[in-house]
């Protein structure tokens, strides 16, 4: 009788690809799929302000200042008569957009200096990993008070500030995979025959990494959402007369606003928290489908 | 444990030095003339040309970048930090006067933060997948979630405007204060910022407590005849404390940043008010000397976590 | 090693029809699927078997040990004594952990708290049975037991922790902490496996002392069978969750009564024979949907279609053996089921 091998599939397993498994297990997820609809809801209310509010968010009415909501404006007007829904909803662009580029940024860092810190090894390895911890703790806040008070505010400095603190992430995550890949026999076999790192990290680190580093990326994204309104509000981020979900709320820091004009501050601080619970939400799942355990 | 302590201090110290070196960058980049962040503002109001001149002498100004780094940075340690632009007084004084009540909110925002996250946290591990647990960890991911500014907000709109009971800003009443003034005006501030950074130390606590009550060691306890209660207690809480801790530690930093939010939202008279109201009046010299406290703070708190690192766990102890 | 008989005298401990389920993502496995065996006082048992035969779970559902979930027992009886441990209050059964019945687990490193010292950990197995007893006087007991189980400079060693024990040592250790309280049962989960083969020799060497000195039944898990042959007095061999044979261990090793049996004492590589290796073939059953009637048949060279549709019942073969098999009288003359070569001499 020969013999049959120990990994031969017990009769009667169905053979699923590990894509479409990942698939049913984030659907499993209740929250994680409420989420995602509602951010699509979010995004396309975001990407069709204007059709949807009807105003121009940055057309000041002298003679309609903080007016409640009504007919004209849903949302009420603010201190300058902008309608508010209409501000809202482009302001989710400025918002998704600094959010989604953050996260972008820390990942293609976090991406470099952990496949060449996993490649390299050495002391090149053991200083990135010490660089890591500082800027894990290096608050975000901070850095951004220290350049919008000597450079100035920008989006593009929020979008740094941000995104370059949040690497270690990644860069931590995308090492381990370098790590492990690196031992594995094909690729010494690869290399053996002359295979660049370049190709190491594009046809193998690349792919092996991408299902954890997206949950890490989503969680990015709800991070420096979260941020860009904290920087907005404190005054240095995003502008006025721009708007941005956090620099609507900073006219709130009045009692009188907060107690007589809720269509004010409600709105925008609903916005945030709901789209950063939705993205927190999808990451959760998404670490459920990639990772059961 | 004395080479590991070593190795991590220099490190550290390094570390500093490259932070400052940034922060020094900034200070060149700054618009306007160096010299009027470095001299009190009377003096340079009544100083001549030739005066000023010799005081940018004196400063190294003219010197290489080095050189000033160099000079400005022993300033800097000796307690220096350059003047004021707006009223011209030292910086390390108007900073000073403002430790005392960031570190007072800080400090009862900690505490608070960790009397949340850790009994939650643990019954959280506990009660692993139960409700108690689903409903543990909706709480802290609301605390991730939603940002500080608006749940201080909204306490604002429930216990000063709706309830009159707790005021919401400033750190006392002038004309009445006192122990329980003070009280009442710390409240709000630190009960907000300890929610909101307690989300994040409760998942860490949980996933702590998860990953040693799974260990072969509890079955060990177990089969001694250990308890429940002793397991959790003596062997899966001291070990799960270890990560925390240190990762609390580690976090400082961060925990200034909620301070930052929190005395804006409160006008609580802290360094991150001082910072924020800086930015808008260009008060360059304030800003970089808010940097500098940052900086060591970093400084601080990573040697505080390896520190606890070492004390708490003896597998590093003796390595 | 003395062949006991049948005595009159009741069983240490019998397990009755036990059966334990596992719930994972993909379905639930029947670990342990109606096991019955029994010790008597100061006999040692060998549980042998593949990964996932079910010796493990057994083992750890006697003290109460299956972490549920995602496990459940769901039936039988575990008789201490005539106690059944099952329906034992909490109280009882933390009495009896560590006292009348203690355990020796696979991986030392990982089964000591890594943060708390040896000494201590030892101690409190002392401690936890009497609460009199203060803390030098149970370092003292400590101290006496390391130096029993041979663990040199015992007096410093107890202030240290579990990584500055070699491999060796600490399963000595773990050996003290098991024999603390004198039991009456000692179980000990694969307790060399872990272990550089040199050590194994003598850390064996060591059980069967402790066996000696204490006079406690051993229930001894393992795969290995030259650990058999040296420890044992008797044999349960375990094939996809139930007891397939049952005997004294030298009866076993000259005439198995099972198919698995007869092909795991084939494959264990001979020197002093030449030939092919031999090897069972196929693989373990899976056990969240285990093969219809017998178990082994889908890899039983004796197989026919009755051991497809009918279950074996474990029968009593006198002389103290069982079998679980529908042709066992056919190996009862010792046929060569799987050598490649004739069968030596």
């Amino acid at each position: 009788m020969s013999a049959i091998g120990l990994d031969t599939p017990a009769p009667g397993a169905v053979r699923r690809s590990p894509g479409r498994r990942a698939v049913r297990r984030f659907l499993r997820h209740r929250m994680a799929v409420v989420s995602a609809v509602v951010l699509l809801l979010i995004v396309l209310a975001a990407v069709f302000a204007r059709q949807i509010s009807g105003h121009d968010p940055n057309a000041t009415d002298l003679f309609a200042t903080r007016t409640g909501p009504s007919g004209d404006h849903w949302l009420g007007t603010d201190s300058t008569g902008r309608d508010v829904l209409a501000r809202l909803l482009f302001a989710g662009r400025v918002s998704l957009g600094v959010g989604v580029a953050a996260a972008l940024l820390s990942v293609a860092v976090g991406t470099v200096v952990g496949s060449l810190s996993g490649l390299l090894g050495g002391w090149v390895d053991q200083t990135a990993m010490r660089l890591a911890d500082v800027f894990m703790s290096f608050p975000s806040v901070v850095v951004m008070v220290v350049i919008a008070g000597v450079i100035g505010p920008s989006v593009t400095a929020m979008v740094i500030a941000i995104g370059l603190f949040q690497w270690p992430q990644s860069g931590r995550l995308v090492r381990g995979v370098t790590l492990s890949v690196r031992e594995q026999e094909y690729v010494q076999a690869a290399r053996a025959v002359g295979a660049g790192p370049l190709w190491l990290v594009r046809r193998h680190i690349v792919p092996a990494a991408l299902p954890p580093v997206s949950v890490v990326a989503t969680i990015a994204v709800a991070q420096a959402i979260g941020l860009e309104a904290t920087m907005s509000f404190l005054g240095i981020g995003v502008q006025p007369p721009a708007a941005s979900w956090g620099n609507m709320l900073t006219d709130a820091q009045s009692l009188t606003v907060i107690k007589t004009m809720p269509w004010l501050w409600l709105p925008p601080g609903l916005a945030v928290a709901v789209t950063v619970l939705a993205v927190n939400f999808i990451g959760d799942g998404l670490r459920d489908a990639v990772d059961p355990r | 444990m004395g080479a590991y302590i070593t190795r991590r201090l220099l490190i550290n110290v390094l570390v500093f030095f490259l932070i400052t070196v940034v922060i020094f960058w900034l200070v060149h980049k700054a618009p306007g003339d160096p010299v009027a962040m470095m001299v009190p503002a009377d003096q340079l109001n009544s100083g001549s040309a030739a005066f000023i001149a010799a005081k940018r002498h004196e400063l190294g100004l003219d010197q290489p970048l080095i050189l000033q780094y160099w000079h400005w940075l022993v300033n800097a340690l000796h307690g220096d930090f350059g003047y004021s632009l707006t009223n011209g007084r030292s910086v390390t004084s108007l900073l000073g006067e403002r430790l005392g009540p960031t570190i007072e909110l800080m400090g009862t925002g900690l505490l608070l933060s960790l009397v949340i996250a850790f009994p939650l946290g643990i019954v959280a591990a506990l009660r692993r997948n139960t409700r108690v647990d689903y409903a543990a960890t909706m709480v802290s991911l609301g605390s991730v979630s939603i940002p500080a500014f608006f749940m201080a907000l909204i306490a604002i709109y429930v216990f000063t405007v709706r309830f009159p009971l707790l005021p919401s800003s400033g750190i006392s009443d002038p004309s009445a204060p006192g122990l329980a003034d003070s009280l009442r005006h710390l409240v709000l501030p630190a009960l907000i910022l300890g929610v909101a950074n307690s989300g994040a130390y409760m998942r860490y606590v949980r996933s702590s407590m998860i990953t040693e009550l799974g260990a072969d060691y509890v079955r060990t306890a177990e089969a001694k005849g250990a308890t429940r209660r002793r397991v959790v207690v003596r062997h899966t809480l001291r070990n799960s404390l270890i990560p925390v801790l240190t990762y609390v530690a580690a976090n400082l930093p961060q925990q200034l940043a909620g301070a930052v939010v929190i005395e804006q939202v409160f006008a609580w008279p802290g360094m991150g008010q001082l910072a924020i109201s800086s930015v808008g009046r260009h008060d360059y010299s304030v800003i970089i000397g808010f940097a500098l406290i940052v900086a060591v703070l970093v400084l601080i708190s990573s040697l505080l976590a390896d520190i606890l690192y070492t004390l708490v766990d003896p597998r590093v102890r003796l390595g | 090693m003395t062949e006991r008989s049948e005595g009159t005298e009741p069983p240490l401990l019998s397990i009755e029809n036990l059966v334990v389920d596992f719930a994972t993502d993909d379905g639930l496995v029947h670990a342990v699927d109606g096991v019955s065996l029994t010790v008597r006082a100061g006999e040692i048992v060998a549980v042998v078997g593949e990964s996932g035969s079910g010796k493990s779970v057994t083992a750890m559902s006697i003290l109460g040990l299956v972490r549920t979930p995602p496990g459940v027992v769901r039936d039988g009886r575990i008789l201490l004594r005539g106690e059944d441990l099952r329906t034992v209050t909490g109280e009882r059964l933390r009495e009896i952990r560590g006292a009348d019945i203690a355990m020796i687990f696979q991986d030392p490193m990982t089964a000591l708290n890594p943060v708390i010292t040896v000494g201590q950990q030892i101690a409190e197995a002392l401690r936890l049975h009497d609460r009199d007893l203060g803390k030098a006087a149970a370092r003292t007991r400590v101290v006496e037991l390391l130096r029993m189980v041979g663990v040199p400079d015992a007096e410093t060693r107890y202030g240290q922790y579990p990584h500055e024990f070699s491999g060796g040592m600490r399963q000595r250790a773990m050996i003290a902490m098991a024999i603390a309280n004198d039991p009456d049962l000692l179980i000990a989960d694969e307790p060399t496996t872990a272990l550089d083969v040199t050590i194994q020799a003598q850390v064996l060497d060591l059980l069967r002392t402790a066996q000696r000195e204490t006079q406690a039944a051993t229930i001894l898990i393992t795969h290995d069978l030259g650990v058999v042959a040296e420890l044992a007095d008797r044999v349960v061999v375990m094939y996809g969750g139930r007891v397939v044979e049952e005997a004294g261990v030298r009866p076993l090793f000259a005439r198995p009564r099972h198919p698995y049996t007869a092909g795991l004492l084939a494959s264990v590589p001979r020197a002093d024979l030449d030939g092919e290796l031999v090897s069972i073939p196929g693989s373990p059953p899976n056990m969240i949907e285990p093969p219809s009637g017998c178990a082994f048949h889908p890899r039983c060279p004796m197989a026919r279609e009755r051991c497809v549709e009918d279950r074996p019942e474990l029968r009593d073969l006198g002389d103290g053996r069982r079998s679980a098999c529908h042709f066992t009288d056919e190996l009862a003359e010792g046929s060569a089921l799987f050598s490649a070569e004739e069968a030596a001499g």
